[in-house]
């Protein structure tokens, strides 16, 4: 473990104020197979400003954590807070991005981004809204429908609806699993340089070492049945990170060390 | 309004006339593909149009094919312009019943599709009742309905009522339950309450099936209500195709049918536009 530990320092400030908590989380649930156990005793602190990879096997319960984080479930054990607010039910700061974007197709694309101010029952901020689809590189589509766009186009509409009510924390379940390896690689710079302007605290899942390694400040590791948190791993890669740094030997080096843990634990 | 319908009659006439289903459906295509058609097939569907019209009304002619078998296109058309003062109060009644009929069926079909669907348990003990509604011919339960309201429009509503409820019920339901857990989340992420979902998503994700429901069961709340006026009725154009054939008055008799042609394809170019506006998303 100790070769992990000497990856490097985080790059965040480990004395910034914790954003979000997670204490003693535990979730059992009712399946047809029988009772699964799917988060163990996950203990958590989220850096305020960081962008923290969750990354584990499939099963791992880390979908259950984050929409837990969402206040989307409940636990059957333990407490999240967000500062020190406890998280029961969803919050305005926490926005969350879905698996395969998410659009509802009967709404066209400049509809689908209002629709959090039409649930909020606020105005829409449109030069907000504007400006977003500017910088995505979605402008001059408000009027397309869902099924008119490519898949990359789908998720970062659903970004930009996210981004648009302005929320503090971002949660992104997989949200780039669906797509191609080069969609996917324009996606991660595109969400890195977002991050970057922003400094929104972002929970990003993954099962792809390679896009945790790009993306994060630390990796949280978990481990399957029950999910547990394995390893914390702080990622000192400087910033901004090019898609060549995919291949440089720091970080290759790296991800085979994150690897051989995750298939060391598996055996 | 005269000009208007002896400007549609022949086409649907023929249609109804020559090849019955076939003609029928291949309306229906030709609408299905509608949107981008161009010039040249706009001509071609009006050319054959006119050739099933000219033809059965040369044919019917050489053949000598005497009125009360088969009348004449143009005998049809000229006993709906000179019946039309006779029939028109009958169209009405037989619309009124219709819209009347259907609109308490399908909102109370509507109605208990959305909230049976959001209760498992009381749907699958609910479900084999509806299904017995849809399969059983609700015509049959006319003569029975004409003993308790008698033989004005009471009954023959109840029956459009209960032919197309359940189905308007079955078509909506099957839309109301394919769920879709993280759209359902994602608006709940929002900060959405239980109301806005069932408007937000549920519904819309629903309407493509509900749409569907509504066309089915409005064809089948036809069915009923000229079945009920054939079978209980003293109006309406039901009561008229069994006096004109009691007659042996064919030209007039095709006359009414024509009508009811016309008003189960306004039907379904109503409902086939709706769907268009309202549920494109699922072409």
């Amino acid at each position: 473990m100790n070769a992990i530990g000497a990856l490097g320092l985080s790059r965040v400030d480990a004395a910034a104020p914790a954003k979000m908590v997670v204490e003693g989380a535990s979730k059992f649930y009712q399946a047809r197979s029988g009772v699964v156990h799917a988060l163990d005793n996950v203990s958590l602190e989220v850096r305020e400003g960081e962008f923290l990879c969750i990354l584990g096997p499939s099963g791992c319960g880390k979908s259950t954590l984050l929409w837990s984080m969402a206040g989307l479930h409940g636990l059957s054990g333990g407490r999240i807070r967000l500062g020190q607010e406890p998280i029961v039910k969803p919050h305005p700061e926490i926005a969350m991005i879905f698996q395969e974007a998410n659009l509802l197709p009967w709404r066209n694309l400049e509809k689908n981004i209002e629709l959090p101010f039409e649930l909020k029952k606020i105005a829409p901020d449109k030069a907000r809204i504007k400006a977003l689809l500017e910088r995505v590189g979605l402008k001059g589509f408000e009027t397309k429908m869902p099924r008119e766009l490519s898949g990359g186009m789908q998720q970062r509409a659903s970004i930009v609806r996210s981004l648009a009510v302005n929320p503090s924390v971002l949660l992104m379940d997989e949200p780039f699993g669906a797509l191609d390896a080069f969609t996917r690689d324009e996606m991660n710079l595109l969400i890195q340089e977002i991050w970057m302007e922003t400094r929104k605290t972002i929970i990003f899942i993954t099962h792809s070492i390679v896009e945790a390694l790009f993306l994060a400040d630390r990796i949280v590791v978990m481990s399957a049945r029950p999910g547990r948190i394995q390893e914390i791993i702080d990622v000192d890669l400087p910033r901004p990170r090019g898609v060549e740094v995919q291949s440089t030997p720091e970080f290759i080096e790296r991800a085979n060390a994150i690897k051989a843990m995750i298939d060391h634990r598996r055996a | 309004m005269d000009s208007q319908l002896r400007d549609q009659i022949p086409t649907f006439g023929a249609k109804q006339d020559t090849a019955g289903g076939a003609g029928l459906s291949g309306g229906f295509s030709a609408l299905a593909s509608g949107g981008g058609r161009s010039a040249f097939e706009t001509f071609i569907i009006i050319l054959v149009a006119v050739v099933i019209i000219g033809g059965s009304e040369l044919l019917l002619g050489i053949f000598q094919v005497p009125q009360y078998i088969m009348p004449k296109p143009s005998q049809i058309g000229a006993a709906l312009i000179t019946e039309w003062p006779f029939i028109w109060p009958h169209l009405v009644v037989t619309i009124c019943e219709l819209l009347i009929g259907f609109a308490i069926g399908a909102s109370i079909g509507f109605v208990l599709a959305a909230v049976i669907t959001q209760f498992p348990f009381a749907e699958k003990i609910v479900t084999p009742y509806i299904l017995l509604l849809v399969t059983t011919p609700m015509l049959a339960l006319v003569p029975l309905l004409v003993l308790r309201f008698g033989f004005g429009w009471e009954p023959r509503i109840i029956a459009v009522a209960l032919a197309s409820g359940p189905m308007v019920m079955i078509n909506s339901a099957t839309g109301f339950r394919r769920v879709d857990l993280a759209k359902i989340a994602l608006a709940r992420s929002f900060g959405a309450s239980t109301f806005q979902i069932f408007t937000k998503i549920r519904i819309p994700m629903a309407m493509p099936m509900i749409i569907v429901g509504l066309m089915v069961g409005s064809i089948f709340g036809l069915l009923t209500t000229v079945g009920a006026e054939m079978v209980g009725g003293a109006e309406g154009l039901g009561n008229r195709l069994n006096y004109y054939s009691s007659m042996i008055r064919m030209p007039q008799f095709f006359a009414v049918i024509t009508l009811l042609a016309i008003i189960g394809i306004s039907i379904y170019v109503f409902f086939f536009w709706v769907g268009k506006k309202w549920a494109n998303w699922e072409a």
